[in-house]
């Protein structure tokens, strides 16, 4: 087993885990940081595809602004900051069997899928070279008109949060 | 490539080890007499009283959206920034069209009185 | 290759000679130089602290017509020493109600976001941690680890001062972190690159020239970012009882203000690798250990701006704060970076003097125009009147005019 494989296993493990306990803790708080542990997990996985600027994108987006996004929602929801029931019922070994059928059969369907490799247009050049892909982000013949619907798509979602939390707080002007 | 991640791995483990062991040094050599009420929740003036969770306003939710919006818009903006060297005008103009659309988002938030702290 | 040339390189050859001779396979002495290094450069940054606390105490203490420490050793110089042996013996008071891990974690998490920006600044030509293919984004990302510290060490506290504080400062941290971003995409530009070792050898010329305004817009963000007065609301000791750190005793509360210098100096390192040239400077690329003192002369003069800031300025108010930052800031940032970005490849790149000069006077008409726009926003703007113009005052004027004409003084 090499360095690298190891590093892998032990990552898998720990979002695995880290997965696990953001659905299962009693504590928001907890169940949000569990969920900053598993991203950071799915960040290091980047890294070792040699993707660093994904590893880096996934730690400024999903730990930086998305979980900070998901606490500040929690202090937002005071009631139900902590639950007290047991976090799960009699039946649960018949979800646990559905989910592990449901996970089979997908493994089974995808292994003979063709969609799982990349079919779609690739930025040419090494993998890391991030200027290739800034090239083909404003290139005509490359991925431009998807760059700007991205602007739009953004300004659109802000314009959705803002009416969206301005209406709850009672309208503004 | 996956040896710089490598050390910045490496790195993160010793400057997360650094402060523990300072800490733990720190923790074997000062005294340690608790009392309930050395240990007590600080208040101004009063015993503690109710949750230590207020509820907040929805002022922190939106500037966090805000910030989620030009957060990716700048992750966006990093690899045209690299590849600016090699671009003609007509590229430049193309990213400039991205930032003025981000403006004007920022102008809308701006006009509807989600930036005020109030 | 001598030892007084780079001594970095000299040693790291030698080690790893010595480590192979020992029968090592060469990836795992690589492992291994990589602890040693990162060990060494910790260690080493954790030290500066001990040197930066008795600088800055003294210099504040300058400012304020005071002498500063100056009775443990010469000039006081060994009164960090003391301080420390006093911090490790402290106790450590653990309030009821605290959660255990996230508690602990946060002081350590705080000092760990500082050191890791270690990581890949350039010291010198040759010695650097590494040089990332993503280190400006790699610079924001770990600021934002300091931000999950500052919501750990709020919420952990369980008090609700703590958490109040600290929601507010990542309220601040998080909107700061926007003109941060815009702005650090210029050096970005210019160098087309994001490891910092290229964008400072990118910098024939310093990228303070190129884009002076976006460099200061750099620094205020920055100092906002550590949470430096005059944006020290993090620690706002009148309205929160000094904030999210309030439980915390010993050596715990005292990681939250070493992170706080450690970072104030990482700041000004950082702008003087971004836009002051780093390490470059005469003969610096034959001997790399000029750079290194070209490094420190840059650091210190823009840390010294940094002291002399905390020293001078008042606290903003967290809504004039958030004005200037999403209705000045954020707009302005991106305004220079539209404007940077199109002139950039409209002027002729051939003669550098063009283009600086260009670049130059393109941000001294914004700074001009911006002016005139805050002027006419400032005058429109109403101000809620809260006493009457004329107030009685302890001297009333017409006694002061008497002593005028008899030239005592009072």
């Amino acid at each position: 087993m090499s360095g690298t494989q190891f590093i892998f296993l032990v990552t898998a493990g720990v979002t695995l885990a880290a997965a696990v306990m953001t659905v299962s803790a009693r504590k928001m708080m907890h169940a949000a940081l569990w969920l900053v542990l598993a991203l950071t997990g799915v960040a290091v996985l980047f890294a070792l595809l040699r993707s660093s600027f994904f590893a880096v994108v996934q730690v400024l987006v999903y730990i930086g602004a998305i979980a900070i996004l998901i606490i500040f929602s929690v202090m937002l929801t005071r009631r139900v900051v902590q639950e007290q029931r047991p976090r799960v019922n009699r039946l649960w070994w018949v979800a646990a069997l559905l989910a592990l059928m449901l996970f089979t059969g997908l493994v089974a369907t995808l292994a003979s899928w063709n969609g799982l490799y990349p079919t779609g247009q690739a930025v040419a050049g090494h993998p890391e070279d991030i200027g290739a892909l800034g090239l083909a982000l404003v290139d005509p013949a490359g991925f431009v008109i998807p760059f700007e619907v991205a602007s739009l798509l953004l300004l659109a979602a802000l314009v959705g949060a803002v009416f969206i939390a301005l209406e709850r707080k009672g309208g503004m002007q | 490539m996956l040896a710089d991640w490598l050390y910045i791995g490496i790195f993160l483990i010793i400057s997360l080890f650094l402060p523990s062991v300072a800490l733990i040094v720190a923790g074997i050599l000062g005294p340690k007499k608790p009392n309930p009420v050395k240990n007590s929740t600080y208040e101004c003036g009063v015993e503690t009283f109710g949750e230590s969770l207020t509820q907040f306003k929805v002022q922190y939710y939106l500037y966090a959206l805000v910030f989620l919006v030009f957060d990716v818009e700048a992750i966006f903006l990093y690899p045209w920034a690299v590849a600016y060297q090699v671009q003609t005008v007509f590229y430049v103009v193309e990213a400039i069209i991205f930032v003025l659309i981000l403006l004007f988002a920022l102008w809308y938030a701006w006009r509807k009185g989600a930036l005020e702290w109030v | 290759m001598s030892f007084w040339v780079d001594p970095y390189r000299f040693l790291l050859e030698w080690l790893r000679n010595l480590l192979i001779g020992w029968g090592l396979p060469a990836d795992w002495a690589q492992v291994v130089l990589f602890f040693v290094g990162a060990f060494a450069l910790g260690t080493a940054a954790l030290l500066l602290v001990v040197f930066l606390i008795w600088l800055e105490r003294k210099v504040v203490g300058r400012i304020q017509d005071r002498l500063g420490p100056n009775r443990v050793g010469p000039w006081g110089i060994f009164q960090t020493i003391a301080d420390i042996g006093k911090i490790f013996t402290k106790e450590f008071i653990t309030p009821v109600g605290v959660d255990w891990l996230l508690y602990n974690l946060a002081p350590v998490l705080s000092v760990g976001a500082v050191l890791m920006l270690w990581a890949v600044i350039p010291l010198t030509m040759t010695l650097y941690g590494v040089n990332l293919n993503v280190a400006v984004l790699y610079i924001i990302a770990v600021g934002e680890l300091g931000e999950m510290a500052v919501i750990l060490a709020g919420w952990g506290s369980n008090n609700k001062y703590a958490v109040l504080a600290a929601f507010r400062a990542v309220a601040q941290l998080i909107s700061y972190e926007v003109p941060l971003i815009v702005t650090l995409l210029l050096p970005v530009m210019f160098a087309g690159s994001m490891g910092l070792n290229d964008i400072v050898q990118a910098q024939s010329v310093w990228f303070i020239f190129l884009a002076p305004v976006t460099a200061l817009i750099f620094f205020i963000v920055s100092i906002a970012e550590v949470g430096r007065a005059p944006f020290d609301l993090v620690e706002a000791e009148s309205e929160l009882v000094s904030g999210f750190n309030i439980e915390y005793s010993g050596l715990k509360f005292g990681f939250f203000f070493v992170a706080d210098f450690l970072h104030a100096f990482t700041i000004a390192l950082l702008f003087a690798t971004l836009f002051l040239g780093g390490w470059r400077g005469p003969g610096a690329i034959q001997y790399p250990v000029l750079g290194f003192v070209y490094l420190m002369i840059k650091t210190s003069v823009v840390y010294f701006i940094v002291i002399l800031l905390r020293a001078s300025l008042p606290r903003f108010r967290i809504d004039q704060m958030m004005n200037l930052n999403w209705k000045l800031l954020t707009p302005l940032s991106m305004t220079m970076l539209v404007l940077t970005a199109l002139l950039d490849k409209l002027l002729p790149s051939s003669p550098l003097f063009v283009r600086i000069v260009g670049m130059v006077v393109m941000n001294v008409l914004v700074l001009l125009i911006l002016n005139q726009i805050l002027k006419l926003v400032e005058n429109r703007r109403p101000r809620p009147v809260v006493a009457p113009v004329v107030r009685p005052v302890a001297r009333p004027p017409q006694i002061s005019s008497v002593q005028n004409g008899s030239g005592t003084s009072s």
